[in-house]
């Protein structure tokens, strides 16, 4: 068995004891992180197709392989980091239980796995982004990392994805 | 032992409600007077199939009425009771029920039983009312059986399609009850097959000897036109060469004794029936008084038990692969593996020849005469083992003809069945078809935008390259054709479902009306053929009711008192159009106008016919004298204009009092392209439904006008309709801002008409229609998305909700 094999198998079992793997995103100061597994591919910014009537966060919908997908610009929503696009501007394209929608964020930087015992809880702050979104914050070499459940924001009301039925 | 069944369930359903269809086809084609026999048959296969399949599944509701049904249908296929006009209707009403017990089987909600039991009832009075003495009869058929041994159709018959040669068998038909005329028609009938020669023998019972390549079904099928199968033995004299093949051909079989203990007689016939599926089966009662039944198939033990267990608890069945009565079976054993190695036939179960242990002169009479004829080469030593088999095994092998029969019969079907499946279709997901489509529509975009770079390339320095790229593009073209393709039906499957219909209402409004359809080969994409069913329907009754007169009436205006009703679809360009036209009385133009008015309906005289038409579709129109439970209450025409908009299809009416009135449909061939105009919008582009749009147009200064210093109008031709202004609809940024720079398109949806101001036009194009939803959620305005040939995303218009946004939203409006 060779070396990298055996590390691999290595990484394998720490990760399935306890332990989870994030992908962490930067929105202007910040760093936030997300379940690797909610997330299909990374890509950068095309050209979208503007949908009438709709928030200025939502930016539109691009053609995936012949799937249409809305592209939301989290930097917009929750008023994070300046607003450009250009050959850097990275897309993170989610697969939230069949649903796919992309989004748009500063940059990618790592891939982290994180203990549980890492993973601190939140307290009770004003934020953007409602802190019931917010998993939990983990702390790693000095940083903080803002654990979100991108799926329950993806599909929360103020998101205005999906179609809510009227309560 | 216990198989998963459900993953079976749909497929029985499906194969079922062909089934039912095919039957009812059948039944509405069926001649009174002289019924082809081919399609009782074919009915009659049907009703087994489903019959079958229902007592697989446990629905043992639909096994009763298709088992009645069945007993019906097999009297009248064999001539024993004459086709009616009543047998129809109770088939017909038969199928329904079965519809109905299918639907209910199906949704898993209840049907009504009472429909039910009075079909069943009067199938039964049916069978029952002609056949009393007939029933009788066939008891003593088989209780006398012993003194008519020739009443049977030999075991190896059934097994004769497993053989297949082309050689020429030489057969030995022997015929019981038959007089002169009919041995002398039937003589013709066989010299259809091969040479015959027939000759009396001194038991009255005639024989024939056909030189043949058919099998003996192909025989006893010609026979039962002039005689009863139960009347038929045939047997076969063959040379070596064929015997041996027949012999491997066995060699695969096993015997099986299914052994129950207790068995009332009802239950015993349905044993041997249900086993003869299997294989051959032969009956006889054990000295300990329980029942065995000697099955020779080459099915496994499990199949077996999994049969029986419809009628016998499985813990009550013994199988075993030795006869417990050992001295019977030594005795059986003996003589036909003799039979195998030495005669070629009697796969099994040693003959009951036509020889008969109770008259002896008779029995050696008819060996002399098989030696006579020399057809039975090579057996003539084996004749008297035979015999002696014969003579002691035709006590306990009485009762094997019945199963026998019914092997021949199964076989047949089921070879039958699984050859047309087999060879004609395959069933697939409908969403395997859809994924392929999606994938092919990609390719085709990709394929497009590499024939765009392509084309900015150098077409000297690549002439290879441009030419394989043309020679792509054709075959995505083939291709994507194909593909889709795959999802066409033909028109056949919704217009079989008319006659039946058709003919139910003539009947029940004293009508006399025949009923033609035109292009049943013309296909059309399986969503919309499915929901265009509802719309045609309800165009046909209203034909029926309304259009089509009572014969009384049709005399008096010199026309013939059968109305015609033709149904016809084809294709014209890239749709179908589906017209159904009747010749009757046409539309009234004053009586639609005074109904139109009595509903407050704006009208005035000048209106042309074709407005006039037009208002029928408005909800709660109906101009019937008197409302009948077919058509009247005015719900319907409206609903009719609605489905068929919604496929994006349009209906149009042309009529004329005293000839007839034909509505014609037109649809888009498929719901996943869409013919599209695509219009420029800022840097936007949106496609529009090409079949919304009416005119475009560039207006002039002087055309538009202004209501209230506010909203904005444009005189089409004396005719005022409201400007849309686009951006602002959509709140979108664009340079031109007013509808003198850029070009209005004029717009019809759900008989409302308004001008869609827009930059420009870009071009006409066929487009891919991609749910929004799926990803995203549905947005006011905008009905789906599309790809284009450069793979940016343009949006589809909802032409009808931008009507009412364009009216609601005061926003809207340009100032």
């Amino acid at each position: 068995m060779s070396a990298a094999t055996e590390l691999m198998n290595k990484e394998s079992i720490e990760a399935s004891a306890d332990s989870r793997e994030f992908l962490t995103f930067v929105l202007g100061e910040e760093s936030y992180g997300l379940e690797i597994l909610k997330v299909q591919e990374i890509r950068g910014y095309d050209a979208v197709t503007k949908i009438a009537n709709t928030p200025d966060f939502i930016k539109g919908v691009v053609n995936l392989r012949g799937r249409i997908v809305p592209i939301v610009d989290l930097r917009i929503k929750f008023h994070l980091g300046r607003v450009e696009y250009n050959e850097f501007t990275v897309v993170i394209i989610l697969n939230l239980s069949g649903r796919i929608v992309g989004i748009v964020v500063d940059g990618v930087s790592d891939v982290m796995n994180l203990q549980s015992s890492q993973i601190r809880s939140v307290p009770d702050i004003v934020s953007s982004i409602d802190t019931k979104y917010i998993t939990g914050l983990a702390s790693v070499e000095e940083k903080m990392f803002i654990l979100v459940d991108i799926e329950q924001l993806m599909n929360s009301h103020e998101m205005e994805l999906i179609d809510h039925v009227q309560s | 032992m216990s198989i998963d069944m459900s993953q079976f369930y749909q497929a029985f359903f499906e194969e079922a409600e062909e089934l039912l269809a095919q039957a009812e086809h059948l039944l509405l084609d069926l001649n009174l007077e002289s019924p082809d026999p081919e399609d009782l048959n074919a009915i009659f296969r049907a009703a087994h199939s489903i019959k079958g399949g229902a007592a697989t599944f446990g629905m043992t509701d639909m096994a009763e009425i298709t088992h009645v049904l069945e007993n019906l249908l097999d009297k009248i296929r064999k001539n024993e009771m004459a086709l009616t006009a009543d047998h129809v209707d109770v088939f017909l009403a038969a199928k329904d029920v079965l519809n109905s017990q299918l639907e209910g089987h199906r949704s898993g909600t209840e049907v009504d039983r009472s429909i039910e039991e009075a079909v069943k009832e009067r199938l039964k009075d049916f069978y029952e009312g002609q056949a009393t003495p007939k029933v009788s009869e066939n008891k003593v058929e088989e209780t006398s059986e012993r003194e008519k041994p020739v009443d049977k159709v030999s075991p190896e018959t059934s097994s004769q399609p497993k053989v297949k040669e082309t050689l020429i068998h030489n057969y030995r038909v022997e015929i019981a009850k038959l007089n002169d005329k009919d041995s002398v028609n039937l003589q013709e009938e066989l010299g259809l097959l091969g040479e015959v020669s027939h000759k009396r023998l001194q038991n009255g019972n005639v024989e024939y000897l056909v030189k043949t390549e058919d099998d003996p079904e192909t025989i006893i099928t010609i026979c039962t036109f002039i005689v009863e199968p139960e009347d038929i033995t045939i047997t076969e004299a063959k040379d070596a060469s064929s015997a041996k093949v027949e012999a491997v051909n066995t060699m695969n079989l096993e015997t099986f004794y299914v052994v129950v203990e207790s068995l009332d007689e009802k239950d015993i016939a349905n044993m041997k029936s249900e086993l003869a599926i299997l294989g051959e089966v032969a009956y006889s009662r054990l000295p300990n008084g329980s029942h065995e039944f000697s099955l020779k198939t080459s099915d496994g033990q499990a199949e077996i038990i999994s049969i029986c267990s419809f009628i016998v608890a499985p813990e009550k069945l013994k199988i075993s692969n030795t006869s417990t009565d050992e001295s019977r079976a030594k005795k059986e054993d003996k003589p036909s593996t003799n039979y195998i190695e030495e005669d070629g036939f009697g796969l099994f179960e040693p003959l009951p020849e036509p020889v008969n242990s109770s008259s002896e002169p008779l029995k050696s009479e008819s060996v002399k005469e098989a030696k006579e004829d020399g057809l039975q080469e090579g057996s003539k030593d084996k004749m008297p083992a035979e015999v002696k088999t014969n003579q002691e095994v035709i006590p306990a092998k009485t009762e094997v003809v019945p199963p026998a029969k019914a092997a021949v019969t199964a076989k047949k079907e089921t070879e039958k069945a699984g050859s047309n499946n087999e060879n004609t279709s395959i069933r697939v997901g409908i969403e395997k078809v859809d994924q392929l489509i999606n994938l092919v529509g990609e390719l085709v975009i990709t394929q497009a935008m590499i024939e765009q770079r392509v084309s900015k390339l150098d077409p000297i320095q690549n002439e290879d390259l441009v030419n394989s790229i043309g020679q792509l593009t054709r075959n995505t073209r083939d291709l994507q054709e194909a593909v889709m393709s795959i999802r066409m039906m033909p028109m056949d499957y919704v217009f079989s479902r008319f006659p039946r219909m058709v003919r139910d209402l003539a009947n029940k409004l004293n009508k006399k009306v025949e009923f033609v359809t035109n292009g049943a080969a013309t296909e059309l994409d399986k969503g919309l053929i499915e929901r265009i069913i509802d719309p045609l329907t309800h165009l046909v009754r209203n034909s029926i009711d309304h259009g089509i007169e009572i014969p009384e009436k049709r005399k008096e205006s010199g026309k013939s008192e059968v109305g015609r009703l033709a149904l016809s679809a084809s294709s014209r360009g890239g749709n179908i159009v589906i017209e159904v036209s009747d010749d009757g009385a046409g539309l009234n133009r004053e009586r639609i106008l005074s109904k139109a008015r009595q509903n407050g309906l704006p009208v005035n005289e000048n209106m042309t016919d074709n407005e006039v038409w037009q208002l029928i579709f408005a909800p709660g129109f109906s101009t019937a004298e008197v409302v009948t439970d077919v058509s009247g209450r005015g719900v319907g025409m409206d609903v009719v204009k609605r489905n068929v908009s919604a496929m994006g299809g349009s209906i149009d009416i042309r009529s004329a009092p005293g000839y007839g009135t034909t509505m014609s449909i037109s649809l888009p061939l498929t719901l996943a392209i869409l013919d599209g105009m695509s219009i420029s919008l800022g840097a936007s582009i949106y496609v529009v439904p090409l079949n919304l749009i009416v005119e475009t147009m560039q207006p002039k200064m002087e055309d538009i006008k202004t209501v209230t210093g506010e909203g904005l109008m444009i005189n089409v031709r004396g005719e005022y309709l409201p400007i849309i202004p686009l951006y602002a609809l959509f709140n979108q940024d664009t340079e031109i801002m007013h509808p003198t720079e850029g070009v209005l398109v004029i717009l019809e949806a759900e008989g409302k008409k308004a001008a869609l101001f827009v930059d420009g036009l870009v071009g006409q194009q066929q487009v891919v229609i991609k749910s929004l939803e799926t990803n995203f959620k549905k947005i006011q305005g905008v009905s789906g998305a599309t790809i284009m040939g450069d793979g940016s995303v343009a949006l589809i218009l909802d032409v009808p909700a931008i009507i009412k946004m364009g009216q609601n939203n005061s926003q809207g409006v340009y100032q």
